[in-house]
Parts: C-alpha cells; structure tokens; sequence
C-alpha cells in the first residue's frame, strides 16, 4: 500500500527504510533509542496515568485505552504500550518498518495493529483514540501544521497528545548532529536536518493553532558522565517532550 | 505461550528468598527451587550462625516484610572496635572506634542468627500467594530462546518462565550453565566460625582484632553471646579444627584476650575457606546471578550477605521499574542495567576487602607502623571517620530504594 494524501518527505522515509531491519538489536545502529526510551517510556507512562486516573503498579494499567503510535518503527514504544493494557495502533508511513515491528511483536507474544499509513490518512478515514504517541517525528515532516492538525483530529475530546523532538540553537546542532551522527556515530549521517528542528515555543504554538491545550513540558537530558539519560524540568535545549489535551 | 511463572529463582538459601519476596511485592509470579528439604532448614536449634546485617540489608528486611519476625532477636551494634594486635600483646596503642551516635540513622547494624532469619524467610514465603517454594529439587538444565527459559528440574518436570535467577552460590549450576565464566584466588586462610557465651556484658559493641594470620570478629549476639569470625592460615586453621573443644577454647583465649571475663564455647563449630569468586557477567540472555553466584567475596567485614541482599534490592528495583513502563523485563536491555549497577559497587568491594586483607593480615613491622598511623588518621579525620561508618552499614554508593 502506497500512503497518498501526505506531508511526508519521501526521501526522509527512504532513509528509515534502510534502517528497519536493526531496530531492536540494542547495540545496534538504534542503540541510542534503546537508550533514550526508558526515559520516553518514564514520561509517556506518568502522563497517560496522570491524565486517566491509572495506578502503574497494576498489572495492565491501561487496559481500555486506544493508543496510536505515529512513526512507531519497530514497534520500541508500542510493545511497552500494548504490554501495559493499551490497545494499540502502530503507524509508520516507512512500510520496510513492518515487518520487523509485527516479527518482534508476534516474537513477545502481543498483538498490535500495525499499518503502513499516515496521521493525515488515518485522520481522514475518521479514527479516533484516547493516546497519540508522537515521538521523534515532527522534525521528519515536510508541513508541521497540517500534520499536528491530523494529530488533533485523531484524538477523542479528553484525549492525551504526548510529542517529543529536538530544539533549534546552537547547542543542539552541536549535540544532536555533529555529535550524534559524526561523533559519536550514533546515527547515520543525514538522521536529521537541523533547520527542520522546532524550539519548544515554537511548538506549544503549532499545538495551539492545531486546536490543542498544551499542558506539560519537559527535557531529556543525556549525561556523558553516567551515561544515562534523565527527565529534566529545565533543561529544554536539546531533546525535549510535551503534553497536551483535546477538550 | 504460557508461562509456569514469570520468575524462576534457582537457590532457596537467603538472597533467593529475600529476590522473591520484593518481587512477589511487586506483582512477579515467582517459583523458588531449593535444593535442600524446607525442614533441614526450619531447624530451630542454635547451631553457632549468625549474621551481620548491615543497616541497609535490616531496611530491605523491613521492606519485604521479615524484619518484624525477626527484631526480638536482633542484637544491635551500637559500636564498632577496630584495633591491631598480636596473640598475647593486646590492641595497638591506636585503635578504631566507631559510636552509633555519629550518624543519624542509628545502630550500624544488626547481629541474627542463623535459624531466626531463614525461619522468618519461609514463613514470609508461605504467606504470599504470588510465591511458589519447590523443596529438595535442584534445576539441572536450561534451555534460553526467544520466548522464554525453559528449566528442567531434578524431579524430571520442566518449567517455563521469562527470567532465570541464580541465587545458587559460587559453585552457581545457572552460572555455568550458562557459560559465565569466573575469576577468583585463594587467600591461603580459612575463617573458624562459632560461638561463645561469655561472662561480662558485650554492650553491643561488635570488636574486629586484625591479627597477622587473619582478622578476627566479635560480633555480638543477644544476652551474653557473641559470634566469632576467626581467620587463619590453612593450616593453622585445619589444626585448630580437628582439636578438641577445650583445646579450641585453649588456642583461642589469649586472641580474644579477657576483656568480657570468662568465655565458654555454645553450639557446633564450623570452618570456610576464603576465597574471591567473581563471575566475569553478571548476566545472560534471560540470565542473571545474585549474591554468591556473582561474587563470592572474603567475608572479612561480613560484607557477603550485605552485598548479596544489595543485589536482590537492586535486581527486584530494575526488574519493577522496567515491568511498570511495559519493557520486557527479562530482555537482555534490562539485565544489563543491573549488571552495570552492580558490577561497579562488587568491584569496589572486592578491592578493598582484598586490599584490607593483604594490609592486615601482615607481621611487617613496617606495615603495622603504617596502620597503626593510619588507623589514628581515620580515628581523627571526623569526615573519613563518618565515611567507614557509613561504609559498615551500607549506606555508601548508589542505594537501591528497597534500601533507603
């Protein structure tokens, strides 16, 4: 299936493509994923708890809930998600992704639907879900604003928006591409394109004009010294996530 | 696919017990597979064992749910005498002494014997629905693949379960299995375990003599009792084992000296080779060691349990953590994060139990000279004295949660 009516670039899809297959291999070329979601995971779960009264200590917490995963790869966030209860809808508009998401799934005994389509196709045909999960994607896209309106569109009144992606000054363009693609060599080069990156005002405003309520605003903050990943309250000026609700 | 459990722990000594409780807790499925029969472990008779427990390991008890069964007959240890002697000359001018008082947390530790402890570990067991006890079996065999792994079991039964736990001791059948490979030595001593009864009270001051052929522990007990960590060399050792009670108690009267008057030997005696036994991982695909399995360490500062239940607290902390943000906590990513965590305390550890050791257990008098100085350093430095302490009750480096 070819997605049509899109404002996906074709050639950022062709570069995951290439990727698929070493998704889940954790010291692989997605090594730094691996190590970032723990941390994604922290936020994403506290968030989607927070805002439907759901205790995590519970086994399945999120059991009732429909989630999609936009851009969900080989499946790193929707696996967790369908793990705790969701229901899940995985959506990657790079097909090659698939088939390595469903293998792994099948592989952790979980069921998931994935699909090779868009946010904007999805918003169109008129599904609608509690979470939508929109990691690392925004900077991918050719027009933000009609792609964070599709995101609107997906979500039921009441629903959790969760979107994370890298911030536009200089210190990120040293980090996240001079030090994460010819560096560090964590991904290859071309991953990003570092006029695409948002700020977070930036953002909360195409959030805003998308129709949603923003609500939350955090950073991820990597450590060269433990080497870990954390959530920071202040610091913004790499990575960083967002809430926001439909009312 | 259906899973006998999500948690097998191999080894029902202590660390096993103490893993399956904080995961129970948790809301693991978990099995234990205890080589030995459940009653040649409930024996309720004295039998010379007893534990140090350090402050952290009572705070993870407590967490888990034995501490209560076991508080009556904890001894605390308000103080801690370190001091350097020879048989027959008594301590060196300069000695350790480290008073409860100085940190806030109270007692540096808890004295248990034996018998309480394990007792109190499988009543906590049998009360808890999520836990599985399989007595006088041992697992002979495992099989890892993608979905699970699969252990066969001394009964002929098999099981399946996501994560496979080693809490089965330095010699760890899961370990070898396993294809861990281990680096260790021998220290040419051997530690002569047991107890005395003495006349004058102990006050809960736990005393450690470092001796030239190996430290030697009091370690108070409730009453008028303490335990007795005695190391000497192998040879020493084997002789002084195959004496006769009142020639034991001949040979160790002017180590222990006559400050708590009369001592009388009460239950059996025992002897442990010392020996460091380090597993060169700490985990395998759906694999992971705890305790002894490990990190076999030389028991001189009674650290071997301690160090043991900071695994257990630090495995259930990883595991819980990783289940509640829906990773697969059994997947190689995870493991890993304990193995990273623990690695790093185990190798301080062993280097300075190691270190310790070789500088203590020494006649040289250039090397006395030297800890005699050293001990009045730390004896006056307020700052490295509170680390020491802090270090004995294990409350140094990063404390899993079970345990602060």
């Amino acid at each position: 299936m070819q997605a049509t009516n899109t404002t996906v670039d074709p050639a950022e899809v062709a570069k995951f493509e290439a990727m698929a297959a070493e998704w889940w291999d954790p010291n692989g070329k997605f090594k730094p994923l691996h190590m970032l979601n723990p941390c994604r995971l922290d936020y994403i779960t506290t968030q989607i708890a927070a805002e439907f009264n759901r205790d995590l200590t519970e086994a399945r917490p999120f059991e009732g809930l429909r989630l999609l995963d936009i851009g969900c790869g080989g499946g790193l966030l929707s696996e967790p998600m369908a793990r705790l209860g969701a229901d899940v809808v995985g959506a990657d508009a790079a097909g090659g992704n698939l088939p390595v998401a469903r293998i792994h799934a099948e592989q952790s005994s979980l069921e998931i639907d994935y699909r090779h389509t868009t946010a904007e196709a999805m918003a169109e045909a008129g599904e609608q879900f509690d979470v939508v999960l929109n990691m690392e994607v925004v900077e991918h896209v050719a027009d933000p604003l009609s792609y964070m309106t599709a995101c609107q569109q997906l979500l039921k009144p009441g629903g959790l928006h969760i979107c994370s992606t890298i911030n536009r000054n200089p210190k990120s363009f040293a980090v996240a591409i001079i030090g994460a693609e010819y560096v560090m060599r964590w991904l290859p080069k071309g991953t990003h394109e570092w006029h695409k990156f948002i700020t977070p005002d930036e953002l909360f405003g195409l959030i805003e004009q998308s129709g949603l309520t923003p609500v939350d605003r955090k950073g991820f903050v990597f450590n060269p010294i433990s080497w870990q990943w954390s959530i920071s309250d202040r610091d913004l000026s790499v990575n960083y996530v967002t809430a926001s609700t439909k009312t | 696919m259906t899973f006998d459990s999500d948690i097998l722990i191999a080894g029902g000594g202590l660390n096993g017990p103490a893993l399956a409780l904080a995961l129970a807790q948790a809301g693991f499925d978990v099995t234990v597979v205890d080589a030995r029969p459940a009653p040649a472990r409930a024996g309720s008779n004295f039998d010379g064992r007893g534990y140090a427990l350090a402050l952290a390991s009572k705070r993870l008890l407590a967490a888990i749910g034995v501490w209560d069964k076991v508080a009556d007959h904890a001894e605390p240890m308000r103080d801690i005498k370190v001091s350097d002697g020879r048989a027959g000359e008594g301590p060196s001018p300069f000695f350790l002494h480290f008073d409860h008082t100085e940190i806030e947390e109270g007692p540096m530790g808890f004295m248990l014997e034996d018998r309480f402890l394990y007792r109190a570990f499988l009543e906590a067991m049998e009360a808890e629905p999520r836990i599985t006890l399989i007595s006088g079996t041992s697992v002979t065999d495992q099989t890892v693949d993608v979905g699970g792994v699969t252990t066969t079991l001394s009964d002929g039964g098999t099981h399946l379960a996501k994560l496979l736990v080693g809490c089965d001791g330095r010699q760890t059948g899961v370990g070898k299995r396993a294809g861990i490979k281990r680096t260790g030595w021998g220290y040419g001593q051997t530690a002569l375990v047991c107890a005395i009864t003495h006349e004058l009270p102990h006050n809960g001051v736990a005393h450690q003599f470092f001796m030239p052929p190996g430290p030697l522990a009091i370690l108070p007990l409730p009453g008028n009792m303490c335990s007795i960590v005695w190391s000497e060399t192998d040879d020493n050792a084997a002789a002084i084992h195959a004496l006769s009670d009142e020639d034991y108690m001949a040979v160790l009267r002017p180590r222990f000296g006559d400050f708590l008057g009369e001592i009388a030997l009460t239950g059996n005696r025992f002897t442990y080779p010392l020996s460091l036994s380090v597993a060169n991982e700490f985990v395998d695909e759906r694999v992971a060691l705890v305790g002894d399995a490990a990190h076999g360490m030389h028991p001189i500062a009674g650290q071997g349990l301690n160090a043991g239940l900071r695994d257990v607290a630090a495995l259930a902390q990883v595991l819980t953590e990783a289940q509640q943000r829906g990773e697969d906590f059994a997947s190689e990513l995870v493991l890993a994060r304990y193995q990273e965590w623990r690695r790093f305390d185990t190798a301080t550890l062993v280097a300075a139990t190691d270190l310790t050791n070789k500088l203590f257990s020494n006649d040289n008098p250039l090397l006395r000279a030297a800890r005699d100085v050293g001990m009045g350093l730390v004896g006056a430095v307020p700052g490295l004295h509170r680390t020491f302490m802090r270090e004995a009750a294990g409350l140094n480096g990063e404390l899993p949660k079970l345990m602060r």
